[in-house]
């Protein structure tokens, strides 16, 4: 018997031609359908830049809209941009510190039977349908009341509350114990302790959660259309009326008959894309570095 | 061949010669300390008293819960999920355990020096600095911390770099810089567990060194699983051993409890003859 024929039959084992085609099939699978999971943003980025950007220009960012133009003034969407703006940053300031207070008590002072409740309810109403959000605020606040920007802007808030304390407890969660043994140690007092020693290893975490929570309630249409969608065509920045926003000026562009309309509503959207797709980007930056800061490399 | 057992401790004779226990004034006086996790005891039935301005050692094998005892004496284990205790801690005469007492209170009067290195991301002055500032003691800062840094055997290592991070420090450098922390807010009684476990011999001598020095001031309460060191640093010295009760339950008990000369040269129980003289099973 030669050296050859002993290793190969010390290394047969039954089946293996089957096995390894099972192996291969399975393998090209999976990697289809990561490769699907890219190609369907890319279509999206696709599709979307090429029906936006030629109507991309300064007017979209600078001028108002101008309802059922017959002539070719120049006109875009400055009131649903600045709407955006200020009930995105309303919503933002509402969800921030409401969201890590909630985060803090979880994670620093809370029994675990209260963390494990309460942490499934965030993550219960993180899977509450945004325009769930939207009905309710709209009897809330709406009703007898009119609609405003800052109505918005609480919905809105409501969706980013669960996702800007999930996201604070998993960095807290990150903080080694020891450090919060250290400053227990010299008898620093529990909330000194939380707001000196832990909070500052959290903050690029914190930040991390916050873009992305804003770029996950920017694009957000169901809860405005109750709350804030009835609006003229004059930039406001006053969130006591309603105001225009881009996702709801999007879906109105979409229903007109104009396809000037059409060109400026894909223009919008690619806008809206792109701030998206930088926040996360960004997000996914700061947190690998804020990580890396907090494991101490 | 030889067959005679040579001594593995060899305890040195630099330590003065320790007053009789009755002259001692007492720091604790632990009586019948039971520790328990979720329901598992970890330490049962524990008993002995701490005396002021000496070295007092915890030995034993791993497992016999003396890192869960020494932190029941400054209520560290509060912060467990499912830790209780039953029995008396008593700190200059004052029960400490209850739930009416302030754990903040008590950890300012008994600091404590962890197994691993742990400083804070901030810079060595900062680090020492800290503490103090949030706790009260706001003159001479500098000075403070200069004389902290000083004691714990690091001031001329750090003097140059004060504003430089804790974390470029090397891990012994990071504990006598922990030890620094903990002795810069004056506390009474320190606790270390384990301070020497993850260093290297020379900044293992160098903290054995800062306690023999700095006894005279504090009250040194030290878990080691290190014979040696408990010979060569500490007075009086605990030896905790394991207990198996039916269905295999096991915690750590208090076997004996003497000065450190007598532990290591006379032990008056079986057990910690052969802890000591290595021939633990």
């Amino acid at each position: 018997m030669s050296a050859q024929e002993v290793q190969r039959s010390v290394l047969r084992v039954e089946g293996l031609a089957r096995r390894k085609a099972v192996n291969r099939t399975m393998e090209l699978l999976a990697w289809v359908s990561a490769l699907i999971a890219v190609a369907i943003l890319g279509i999206v980025v696709y599709s979307v830049a090429r029906r936006g950007l030629p109507a991309l220009n300064l007017d979209l960012l600078t001028k108002d809209p101008i309802p059922f133009s017959l002539t070719n003034q120049p006109q875009g969407l400055r009131n649903a941009f600045v709407g955006t703006l200020v009930i995105v940053s309303l919503a933002t300031l509402m969800a921030l510190p409401f969201g890590i207070l909630v985060a803090i008590y979880l994670n620093e002072f809370a029994p675990a039977s209260i963390r494990n409740v309460v942490t499934m309810v965030l993550d219960i109403l993180n899977g509450v349908p945004a325009i769930v959000i939207g009905i309710f605020v709209f009897g809330l606040f709406v009703v007898g009341h009119g609609q405003s920007g800052w109505a918005g802007s609480f919905a809105l808030a409501c969706l980013m509350l669960p996702l800007v304390a999930r996201s604070t407890m998993e960095v807290l969660a990150l903080v080694p114990n020891s450090l919060r043994e250290a400053s227990l140690g010299l008898g620093v007092a529990r909330w000194r302790t939380t707001l000196s020693i832990v909070l500052p290893q959290t903050i690029g975490g914190i930040l991390t959660g916050t873009v992305l929570a804003v770029a996950r309630v920017a694009g957000e249409t169901a809860p405005l259309l109750f709350v804030s969608s009835f609006v003229g065509t004059k930039t406001s920045w006053n969130p006591l009326h309603a105001l225009q926003s881009i996702p709801v000026a999007i879906f109105e562009l979409s229903e007109s008959p104009d396809p000037a309309d059409h060109a400026r509503a894909w223009a919008a959207a690619f806008v809206l894309l792109m701030f998206i797709l930088f926040a996360s980007l960004g997000a996914r930056w700061l947190a690998t570095r804020s990580r890396r800061k907090i494991m101490g490399r | 061949m030889s067959t005679t057992i040579e001594p593995t401790v060899r305890v040195e004779t630099r330590r003065q010669p320790m007053p009789p226990r009755e002259r001692l004034e007492q720091i604790f006086d632990i009586q019948d300390l039971d520790a328990i996790y979720s329901g598992k005891p970890a330490v049962k039935g524990v008993t002995m008293e701490v005396y002021k301005n000496l070295v007092t050692a915890i030995i034993g094998p791993s497992g016999c819960g003396k890192s869960t005892y020494i932190r029941c004496l400054n209520r560290m284990n509060d912060l467990i999920t499912g830790f209780t205790q039953t029995g008396t801690i008593r700190y200059h005469g004052q029960d400490i355990c209850g739930s009416d007492v302030d754990a903040v209170a008590v950890r300012r009067n008994i600091g404590m020096v962890f197994q691993r290195p742990n400083p804070f991301p901030k810079s060595i002055h900062d680090n020492v600095a800290w503490g103090m500032k949030v706790l009260g003691i706001r003159d001479d800062i500098n000075a403070r911390v200069e004389r902290a840094l000083t004691q714990a055997a690091l001031w001329d290592e750090v003097k140059d770099r004060l504003k430089a991070s804790a974390l470029s420090l090397s891990g012994g450098q990071q504990q006598r810089l922990c030890i620094a922390r903990a002795i810069a807010v004056e506390p009474d009684v320190v606790l270390m567990d384990e301070p020497a476990s993850a260093l290297d011999p020379i900044a293992t001598q160098a903290i054995e060194e800062l306690m023999h020095n700095l006894k005279s001031e504090y009250t040194f309460v030290i878990v080691t699983h290190n014979m040696q060191q408990a010979a060569r640093v500490a007075d009086m010295t605990a030896f905790f051993s394991i207990s198996h009760g039916g269905e295999g339950q096991r915690w750590g008990e208090l076997v004996e409890y003497d000065a450190t000369e007598k532990i290591f040269t006379a032990p008056s129980d079986k057990r910690t003859e052969d802890y000591v003289t290595g021939r633990f099973g």
